[in-house]
């Protein structure tokens, strides 16, 4: 049964079917039919944001902490373009989600009317896929066809560009039940492939697992499975950033994270490997290092859901082109079925080589004196918080890589962080949408005073929805990696890498109503924490830290795995030669 | 969507087979990609290229089927297999794209390009003009007294000899529709 609505009608009766909840937004003259209609039910919440960015960062955090797909819905040409940013962090990090674009009305489009813009031409490359709805009678089968889009494959973010005569003339509804599309992914590897990766880890001396965020985006399910298969086999397992939480940070056989910032003893297992199994990782630059010295004694099977992963940096043995959750369970099913086992002894004595490397203990620092030390702050609020139902997001920088050293995580969906595209100013608007998501959890948003201010005004967000989201600020004041990387490459010239008039950050969040806690004593950092904890309501925590601490270990552009820096007493002098020094 | 699939087996033959050892010459490929006819499938492939630094050598797009709504776009485009490979593999992903074909691989095919060549001049260099058209069985599509324009079609290796040889007899203009192609066979 096709029913007729208008357009806009047909936007909040898909949402609906779609089983969303709530959209994040921002009004403007190309979408008010759509906010009338909004007006008008009760079945989807509309959550007013501060600015368009925050809107689609928001989604993004929703998304991540869900597994569902987030919502934005903006108004067109500025509202367009300030949505730029989200999208493309979520196309770089395969986060789902759906964008609603106002537009001008058809018969303006090409004018250079009043706020258009060729939306669908600029968020072409930065969607996986876009649309422009010129037929009311196409619009709800779009919708449909982007929840699958966005959703199925590898995720990503998708767009839909509505002219507001679409918007206001009526149409037939097309069901969801009623979409189709010829978009549908391989999710099942081969079955040989398979096979050969099982005979391989059979005989593997010095495997390793490479998990990533695909393991995270293909469901619960799939971190289950990667679970029961490190269990079967005792092999070691690290993760990229993205993937953090697949694998619990308690788990015996976890090496923590991988990587530029990754710890000693997962690159130096990565390096000296002899069979790597990438599951829903991408060999992305920050975790290759030099690609011609990255881990050269090691067959390499890669599973990924994307076909232009595989082989794109890192020419691999064994490709299986599927879902994650689907080939694990094929590959959980040939281990068992065959009565298959590992090679133990060589497992025990690549154990205690890892071991070994571990003895570095590349994270320890000392807290001492009357600085707060960054690494010392974030290791006391997981202390204080591991207990909690939470969720930990972050912004970009040396404060994103200590949360992802010093945090533990144990489940998958609690992390949300910008990974591929660095996004600063992510961290908070996406604190939002995980908080919108789980009402009743914990969520933390780890920045940096500089990253926090590029999307401070959805504090305003957080307070008329009452999200108690808290802001966990290490205020180094300074753009500190920026900072860090001009000390090792450019002769210290700390070239506009400090920030110079920074608010008070507790008459800020006062200024808004909320609350705001300074804390720059090591031993009031407990109480301080724990007032942040028991607060209810959004909290501004203002953490003066130690101004000039680097972020260790660190692979040096241009550098293989096994030549980290270490720590303080590291010899940076010349750790980036020119070759490394064109690298970001 | 079939650009997904891996066939079983794959020989290095076949467009999807991801395990081609990697080298470092460059190659020229002539690729067939099906899509959607819908706005913008042109700007999809065409802003891949551009967005990650692929060439193109050429490129030609039409509907093929009026009620399927599909167009087939060829295009020629040069680099290492990895990037062959990768070119295939990012076609392959677009939500709009039906298939890829690298007809280079997989098996003969038949290449063929239209172009016209407007050529002046007057006694013998008209006079050789016309024997050479005939030589490459070009038509003559339009004539003026001191001009010609002829209609050729061929490899794009046969046209590029066609105006080297045009080239000192007077030519002034030529359009070029670039390449279509088609595999051998069924």
């Amino acid at each position: 049964m096709t029913k007729s609505m208008t357009g806009a009608k047909m936007v909040v009766q898909a949402l609906v079917d779609q089983g969303v909840d709530v959209v994040f937004g921002y009004p403007g003259g190309a979408v008010l039919p759509i906010y009338d209609e909004i007006f008008q039910q009760n079945h989807i919440k509309h959550v007013l944001v501060r600015h368009e960015q925050g809107a689609v960062h928001a989604a993004e955090g929703y998304a991540r902490s869900t597994g569902k797909v987030g919502v934005a819905l903006v108004t067109s040409g500025p509202g367009a373009t300030n949505a730029v940013t989200g999208l493309t962090d979520a196309l770089m990090d395969s986060i789902p989600i759906l964008v609603l674009t106002g537009q001008v009305p058809t018969f303006m489009i090409g004018s250079d009317a009043f706020q258009e813009a060729d939306t669908v031409g600029i968020t072409r490359p930065c969607t996986k896929h876009n649309w422009l709805v010129k037929e009311t009678d196409k619009l709800s089968a779009t919708m449909h066809e982007a929840f699958h889009v966005a959703t199925s494959g590898r995720p990503g973010p998708v767009l839909i560009d509505i002219p507001k005569d679409v918007q206001f003339a009526t149409g037939s509804y097309t069901p969801r039940q009623k979409m189709e599309s010829h978009y549908h992914p391989q999710v099942k590897g081969d079955q040989d492939m398979i096979t050969e990766l099982a005979r391989a880890m059979e005989t593997a001396k010095r495997p390793i697992f490479y998990t990533g965020g695909g393991v995270i985006n293909s469901g619960p399910a799939a971190s289950q499975l990667l679970r029961e298969l490190v269990a079967a086999t005792g092999f070691p397992i690290t993760s990229t950033l993205m993937g953090l939480g697949a694998y619990p940070a308690s788990g015996e056989n976890w090496l923590g994270m991988l990587g530029m910032h990754g710890l000693y003893e997962a690159n130096m297992a990565m390096h000296d490997c002899d069979l790597m199994i990438n599951i829903g990782a991408r060999f992305d630059d920050r975790i290759t290092g030099r690609i011609d010295a990255f881990s050269p004694k090691s067959k390499k099977a890669h599973i990924d859901i994307d076909v232009s992963s595989i082989n794109k940096v890192i020419h691999v043995d064994m490709p299986i082109l599927g879902d994650v959750a689907h080939v694990l369970e094929d590959l959980l099913k040939i281990w068992k079925a065959g009565g298959r086992k590992t090679d133990k002894d060589a497992l025990g004595l690549w154990w205690s080589q890892i071991n070994e490397w571990r003895k570095v203990d590349c994270l320890k620092f000392e807290q001492k004196g009357k600085v707060i030390k960054p690494q010392y702050a974030l290791q006391r609020l997981e202390e204080l918080t591991k207990k909690y139902d939470r969720y930990i997001c972050t912004e970009v920088g040396q404060h994103q890589m200590w949360a992802a050293q010093y945090m533990g995580f144990e489940d998958p969906n609690r992390w949300m962080t910008s990974g591929g595209l660095g996004t600063m100013g992510y961290g908070f608007p996406a604190s939002v949408g995980v908080q919108m998501a789980h009402p009743d959890a914990l969520v933390i948003n780890v920045a940096g005073e500089a990253s926090w201010l590029m999307n401070m005004q959805e504090l305003g967000t957080a307070m008329q929805y009452n999200l108690p989201v808290k802001q966990f600020i290490l205020n180094n004041e300074r753009l500190g990696m920026v900072r860090q990387w001009q000390e090792l490459l450019h002769g210290e010239r700390y070239s506009s890498s400090w920030s110079e008039s920074l608010p008070d950050f507790v008459k800020l969040a006062d200024a808004f109503g909320a609350k705001g806690i300074l804390c720059s004593d090591p031993d009031t950092l407990d109480d301080a924490i724990m007032e942040m904890l028991t607060h209810d309501g959004p909290v501004l925590f203002d953490c003066l830290v130690e101004k000039h601490e680097n972020c260790f270990p660190m692979i040096p552009s241009g550098k293989p795995h096994n030549e980290m820096l270490l720590g303080e007493n590291a010899d940076t002098a010349n750790a980036i030669q020119s070759g490394g020094a064109v690298l970001v | 969507m079939s650009a997904l699939k891996i066939k079983k087996g794959a020989s290095s033959h076949s467009a999807y087979d991801l395990r081609t050892p990697f080298g470092d010459t460059v190659e020229q490929h002539t690729l067939a990609v099906v899509v959607e006819n819908e706005p913008g499938v042109l700007a999809r492939v065409i802003g891949l290229f551009s967005g990650r630094g692929y060439n193109i050598e050429s490129l030609t797009v039409a509907e093929i089927d009026h009620t399927g709504h599909q167009s087939r776009i060829t295009i020629v485009t040069s680099g290492t297999p990895q990037v062959i490979q990768q070119i295939k593999s990012q076609l392959g992903r677009i939500v709009t794209v039906h298939t890829v074909n690298d007809l280079t691989v997989e098996g003969p095919s038949v290449e063929r390009e239209l172009a016209l060549f407007k050529v002046a001049g007057k006694g013998d260099h008209r006079v050789e003009a016309l024997r050479l058209a005939d030589i490459f069985r070009a038509n003559v599509v339009d004539s003026t007294l001191n001009s010609f324009v002829f209609e050729i079609t061929g490899t794009p290796e046969k046209i590029d000899a066609f105006a080297d040889l045009m080239r000192p007899l007077g030519l002034e203009e030529v359009a070029r529709t670039g390449v279509a192609a088609l595999a051998r066979g069924v």
